[in-house]
């Protein structure tokens, strides 16, 4: 099972070796960090046969307040047939806060963008309905980034007529 | 609010809402149905009337203090909620409870999922007109909450898994209380398949209603009973064994037609299963019994006092809190790295080393630290994968803790499920999905 899943890394690396910016492995977790820009096509690589990582798993984000390339988002795949799980993980700048939708491959993608959307404000490119899914229509800020504070109030929303 | 539906809907076509305050949509969730008389064209699934900040409130809290949010999660299984959570930072922390903790939160993980099956199947039975499934269902259930109740001390938030074992050790007489909850639940369970099984009007309501396609269920992310009723073979337990699954004999039904009934069946089957986990894991499960360890010794107050002049060396008979000697008992059940568990009471209240990782464990900046890192982790829940997603910056409490919710996954696909079918229909599909408001919403 080791040999496998070093096997994917590798050949990961041989396929896309510029794209691939670090591979690291902590607590018995596969991490690759990609090219933000590259995504759809190392995802949809992974998908195929042989390596069949045709679940998506989870989907979130991450915010690094302090850092330049602040939010990362974080993809959790899974393979059945192998029983191996890979986290694909890609930084983002704040200027340009926008990335691949992965809803062309996965149906589930649809409601985990939304909810990044809605939490960070992360824009998806090709998503077809992105709006928020927890917080309602006219909630001012983005709730899970750092620099939301716990207790803030929102401003009423006007009655509807 | 304008919702897409009401945009796109067309002229002619009638749109009726349904929930959030609708018995059938438990409570938290709204669909806007596009409507040709009966028929649903199209329809808008929304949620998020339960969203209460789990993650932002989790970001600061410690690794200790958040543990009686994740019971706030899945309320009908809060204890496998505490036991993903709890291994998730274990594996951060690289420490491993000992072989009876690891038997006990089997067991409890266990009842958990069985209590999480009959409530979802009674709630579906119910509203589709079986009530008496619902009435006994129930009563099996309590019969599992007097175990878990026996045990943790609390039927719903239990915040018994803790990081490095459990709270307490189970109680003297919980054999008995056990057996009565396997045969009752049996009894149930049998019951059930009399009266469901071959019910003309239950399997109308859910024969090859909202089938789903393997790829579909996958494409979705589906996990737990509602991918295995597609026929998918994929179970936490068996893909990543964790605690002491590897080492307990069981089966995964599987379903074939990915249908309302076939929901319901991969359930019943489950809890079967899951009654012979528990019954094995009782047989196998080592270590002195708790009756053994009520230890005979000298008062609290006594030793309290003496403890002034110098320390104590007899055993105390009973903790300060009234728990009964906890020295003795943690041996078995919790981890033994001082830096990660709450020291026994005993020895808080007499001895300066104990009083000292006391205050080391629970002042601000010195509790549990991992690692700077970032773990997945998951453990199988009522109703699927549940996963947690830690990162830590080295300090006591998580930089962001994100879960993976079975039932977000799930309920995404109720809009193509109901899609074409009629509105009696959205009952039992949405009954069958095990939708779990403090979950999906967080």
């Amino acid at each position: 099972m080791e040999m496998e899943k070093k096997k994917v890394l590798e050949k990961l690396k041989q396929k896309f070796p510029e794209k691939i910016k670090e591979i690291s492995v902590q607590f018995g977790d596969e991490n690759v960090l990609i090219e933000s820009g590259f995504l759809l096509g190392i995802v949809q690589f992974l998908k195929n046969e042989p390596y069949a990582y045709n679940m998506l798993l989870d989907l979130t984000c991450v915010d690094y307040k302090d850092q330049e390339q602040r939010f990362e988002m974080v993809y959790h795949l899974y393979s059945l047939n192998n029983k191996q799980r890979l986290r694909i993980k890609t930084r983002l700048s704040e200027k340009d806060l926008s990335i691949d939708s992965l809803t062309s491959l996965w149906e589930n993608a649809n409601w985990l963008e939304r909810e990044v959307y809605d939490m960070f404000g992360v824009q998806f490119r090709g998503h077809p309905d992105l709006r928020r899914i927890f917080m309602y229509e006219g909630f001012e800020g983005y709730p899970l980034r750092k620099d939301y504070p716990l207790r803030k109030r929102q401003p009423r929303i006007p009655l509807r007529k | 609010m304008s919702t897409r539906i009401q945009k796109e809907a067309r002229k002619e076509s009638l749109l009726l809402n349904m929930g959030p305050s609708h018995p059938a949509m438990h409570g938290t969730i709204r669909i806007m149905l596009e409507l040709d008389s009966e028929r649903i064209l199209n329809s808008e699934v929304e949620v998020g009337y339960l969203h209460r900040g789990f993650e932002k409130t989790c970001e600061n809290r410690t690794y200790f203090n958040l543990l009686p949010y994740t019971d706030r999660l899945n309320y009908v299984s809060p204890l496998i909620n505490n036991l993903g959570y709890v291994m998730t930072v274990e594996r951060m922390l690289g420490i491993e409870a000992p072989e009876r903790a690891q038997y006990i939160r089997v067991i409890m993980s266990e009842l958990s999922r069985i209590s999480d099956h009959l409530t979802c199947l009674a709630a579906m039975a119910m509203e589709c007109g079986a009530f008496t499934v619902f009435l006994y269902n129930m009563k099996a259930r309590e019969f599992i909450w007097d175990v878990i109740e026996d045990t943790t001390g609390a039927r719903m938030t239990t915040s018994y898994i803790r990081i490095g074992g459990v709270r307490a050790d189970l109680h003297p007489d919980y054999k008995a209380v056990l057996k009565k909850a396997i045969v009752e639940t049996r009894k149930v369970l049998k019951d059930v398949h009399g009266l469901l099984d071959k019910n003309k009007i239950f399997l109308n309501r859910t024969r090859d209603i909202a089938v789903v396609s393997p790829e579909k269920a996958i494409s979705y992310g589906w996990t737990g009973p509602c991918l295995r009723s597609t026929g998918v073979y994929y179970d936490v337990r068996k893909a990543s064994p964790y605690a002491v699954y590897d080492r307990l004999d069981f089966e995964v039904p599987l379903g074939e037609r990915g249908d309302n009934f076939d929901r319901y069946m991969v359930r019943m089957k489950e809890m079967e299963q899951s009654l012979r986990i528990v019954e094995q894991a009782m047989e196998k499960i080592p270590g002195p019994s708790p009756s053994q360890l009520m230890a005979k010794g000298i008062e609290p107050a006594e030793a309290i006092k003496a403890s002034r002049a110098k320390a104590v060396e007899k055993k105390i008979r009973l903790s300060p809190n009234l728990e009964g000697s906890e020295k003795e008992k943690y041996k078995n059940i919790l981890a033994k790295d001082k830096k990660y568990i709450v020291p026994p009471k005993e020895d808080t209240y007499t001895t300066i080393e104990g009083i000292i990782n006391h205050f080391k464990f629970f002042m601000r900046e010195h509790g549990i630290r991992p690692p700077k890192g970032e773990v997945y982790f998951s453990v199988e829940g009522g109703n699927g994968e549940l996963g947690y997603y830690i990162v830590s910056d080295g300090t006591d409490k998580p930089y962001r803790l994100h879960l993976r919710a079975p039932c977000f996954h799930i309920v995404s696909a109720l809009e193509e499920m109901i899609q074409g079918r009629y509105i009696a229909d959205v009952i039992p599909t949405f009954g069958s999905m095990n939708m779990i408001g403090g979950e999906l919403d967080r």
